[in-house]
């Protein structure tokens, strides 16, 4: 191709002169090619813009020109005379320390809000390629033990909280990462035994797979926080977050092993021939040569599960676990907040979106940087 | 190098140690099983002891006993008089009617919004991708909420919003009118099944005969016979009457028609819509992935450019597309059982107020099990035999 470059170019381009257009010239022609390119499709745009202006202007009267932004101490009657024709975001600023933080000690919220910090620090860093060393995962044990530290405390000065004052956004973050950092790898194990030689292991870790695939996630917790107790010895009692904890992290296992299973396919026979004829043994094979290619591989897959694991730990709001979702659902039990909780439900997505968005633009990159290699 | 009959290795005599892969084999199964086992019997001890410590007898026997649980949304005739069998008979056509009804709606629905997002309509395309990206980021359980509560803020039944005559819409939920199942009407349905059955065996006969002689044979007057002059002779000769009911508003609630409940409706619409939004995608990945070559030569061919998407390129997309939507339809029925969080008694919730009333949890909960792979297990089968039955046919 070098010797090409050399070659003279024709100084007049064939076809059509350039013409140079306007900045008018140019709306005016992204207007006719993407907004009014037919008949049909122009009908379309107007009755979209009709439809979408309408409520645009129903939405805006409604969450800013007719709200009501705070309000003194409890005195919702204002925000009741306008109930349906603008919201009430004054339940926010009144209540969003506990959304957040739940019943955790007051005065000691700075903890969950640094834990919440450290989260999303742990998470930026990891989501760098250039990061992607071994030194990350000694990172990754030194946060979550920071995390821990924090939340219970009981040394240098700060009070012990029990587990059961904890709440809000830490509980979902926790249960997210905890059943992730803990999952992943138990997914990596019971892939490879899926894919193993031996049939016992591999039968075993196919009807672990599937019983836990096959059934709804509202039924592992059910039996967490039901059953799990039946099954202790007597006096042994685990904590509760404990216990959906655990389920979590045979959740996010089961899911995780199929994902990094079709990555393990992925990997060319080859590879894991040639590491055999190296003399490997099947751990070192398999953690230095093979599994790094297969997890390279279902990345964005793997992603979409962090997505939709982060999203699915809501669900201990049904087992009774204060958790983001159940602490706004408890806000509005206030009698004098009770009938807005559409405003609570909004604030609560906002956060929930903004992680889920980051990740799932995240994922996106990755795959158009593949695409791209 | 000269060939003769490869001779095979002598078999290595065996090692008694973990080097000999053979011995490693069966020492590391033999092990992962025993602890397997000794976890799982650890368990059921220690489950056997609390049990009857509970005094709590283990069986299904307590299916047959009284129920005593009101189920308010029930298509079967239920009262709490009912055994605990028939109130989880409630809860699995409760799931079931979700899931049917909620699987094919989605299916359109994200069907359309994954055309949509591929529209060359900037502003329709953005609106698609919008939806899809908003409802994907939010969990489902707060979608339910949020749709569950939308519906208790609806007007109460005496100031119900009447969009169209005989449909109501209010906190009793939504309110349609219905058509009477009488005998003849049912003779009438059933006319009409047959038709259409009968009509796309003649249609695949048709298409047959235009492989073998390429000429075209109109289907249109099997489909006026069969469809339409079939079921209305049925319906005339077994005298159907076909007087819809209007729901009418009596004192505080309302007299005939069709009633969704509220949390029955904010289910489906949650469910629905947030299934939609996955679909969508698939649609859309699935006909990005038929190559541009094949619109191409479609358009040389001068068809028009829906007739290419139905014809062409959604019969190829259709291959990518199956597996994972399978997939899609088992989370949106494992999915209805968030039921449980608004009210809604479908299977689950059922079997949770069962275990607690009876503290029966083993049994209920592998009901919950044993339901949902059954019905993995169908759906699974239902897809995998559309798969093999829509995949490339290879000369």
């Amino acid at each position: 191709m070098s010797s090409l470059a050399h070659v003279p170019q024709d100084p007049l381009p064939i076809g059509r002169p350039r013409v140079q257009r306007t900045l008018g010239g140019q709306i005016a022609l992204w207007l006719r090619t993407n907004l009014f390119p037919s008949v049909a499709s122009s009908i379309l745009t107007l009755l979209l813009v009709a439809v979408l202006g309408k409520a645009v202007v129903a939405l805006w009267q409604w969450g800013i020109a007719n709200a009501i932004w705070s309000v003194a101490g409890n005195d919702t009657s204002a925000c009741r005379a306008l109930r349906g024709v603008g919201a009430c975001w004054a339940v926010i600023p009144e209540k969003y320390r506990f959304i957040l933080f739940g019943t955790y000690p007051f005065d000691e919220q700075w903890r969950p809000a640094l834990v919440v910090v450290i989260f999303i620090a742990l998470f930026a860093l990891s989501s760098r390629r250039s990061f992607w060393r071994k030194e990350l995962f000694l990172l990754w044990v030194a946060a979550l033990v920071a995390i821990g530290c924090l939340m219970w405390g009981g040394f240098l000065g700060m009070s012990y909280v029990s587990q059961d004052r904890w709440g809000g956004l830490p509980v979902t973050l926790i249960l997210a990462t905890f059943g992730l950092a803990f999952g992943f790898p138990l997914g990596i194990l019971v892939a490879l035994g899926r894919r193993s030689k031996l049939p016992a292991i591999r039968s075993l870790c196919v009807l672990y797979v599937e019983l836990i695939r096959g059934v709804p996630l509202i039924s592992l917790l059910f039996m967490a926080s039901v059953m799990f107790p039946l099954f202790m010895p007597d006096g042994v009692n685990i904590d509760k977050l404990l216990r959906a904890q655990i389920a979590f992290i045979l959740y996010a296992g089961a899911y995780l092993a199929e994902v990094v299973r079709g990555g393990l396919q992925a990997v060319p026979r080859g590879q894991s021939e040639a590491a055999d004829a190296l003399g490997l043994s099947y751990w070192r094979k398999n953690l230095l040569i093979v599994l790094p290619q297969a997890i390279r591989h279902v990345i964005p897959p793997l992603v979409n599960t962090f997505i939709a694991f982060f999203k699915d730990t809501s669900l201990v709001l049904i087992i009774g676990i204060f958790d983001l979702l159940t602490t706004a659902k408890t806000a509005i039990i206030d009698p004098a907040w009770q009938s807005f909780s559409v405003e609570v439900y909004v604030f609560v997505g906002v956060i929930y979106f903004a992680f889920c968005f980051a990740m799932s633009r995240y994922s996106r990159s990755l795959e158009a940087q593949r695409t791209a290699n | 190098m000269t060939t003769s009959t490869p001779k095979r290795p002598p078999a290595r005599p065996l090692r008694l140690s973990l080097d000999d892969p053979r011995i490693a084999g069966l020492f590391w199964q033999i092990l992962v099983v025993g602890i397997a086992i000794a976890i799982v019997a650890w368990l059921w001890s220690n489950a056997v002891h609390n049990l009857s410590v509970r005094r709590i007898s283990t069986g299904f026997a307590f299916l047959g006993r009284e129920a005593g649980m009101p189920i308010s949304d029930s298509w079967i005739d239920y009262t709490p008089k009912n055994t605990y069998l028939r109130a989880f008979i409630v809860g699995l056509v409760n799931t079931l009617r979700v899931a049917v009804i909620g699987i094919v709606l989605a299916t359109v629905i994200g069907t359309l919004v994954g055309i949509a997002r591929l529209s060359t309509n900037w502003l329709l395309s953005r609106l698609a991708a919008v939806y899809v990206e908003v409802l994907r980021d939010l969990p489902l359980l707060l979608q339910l909420l949020f749709w569950y509560v939308l519906m208790q803020g609806l007007p109460a039944a005496r100031q119900a919003w009447k969009p169209v005559e005989g449909v109501f819409l209010s906190n009793r939920g939504l309110i349609l009118p219905s058509v009477p199942l009488h005998d003849a009407n049912l003779w009438t349905l059933l006319a009409l099944v047959v038709g259409v059955i009968v009509f796309i065996i003649v249609r695949r006969r048709l298409i047959a005969q235009q492989m073998l002689d390429g000429k075209a044979r109109p289907a249109w007057p099997y489909a006026l016979g069969l469809i339409v002059a079939l079921p209305v002779l049925v319906s005339f000769l077994a005298g159907a009457s076909w007087s819809i009911t209007l729901p009418e508003l009596r004192g505080f609630n309302f007299v005939g028609g069709l009633t969704l409940a509220p949390e029955y409706f904010a289910l489906l619409i949650a469910l629905v819509t947030y299934t939609s939004a996955f679909i969508a995608e698939i649609v859309r990945s699935g006909i990005q992935a038929v190559p541009r070559g094949q619109w191409d030569a479609a358009k040389a061919l001068g068809l028009k450019k829906s007739f290419a998407l139905q014809h062409i390129v959604l019969p190829q997309a259709l291959r990518v597309i199956i597996p994972p939507m399978t997939s899609q339809y088992l989370n949106l029925t494992k999915n209805s059982s968030l039921a449980v969080a608004v009210g809604y008694q479908d299977i689950v919730s059922i079997a949770n107020t069962t275990l607690n009333q009876t503290g029966q949890a083993i049994e209920s909960i592998a009901l919950i099990m044993m339901v949902f792979l059954t019905i993995s297990l169908g759906i699974s089968l239902f897809m995998n035999w559309y798969n093999a039955r829509i995949a490339l046919v290879e000369r």
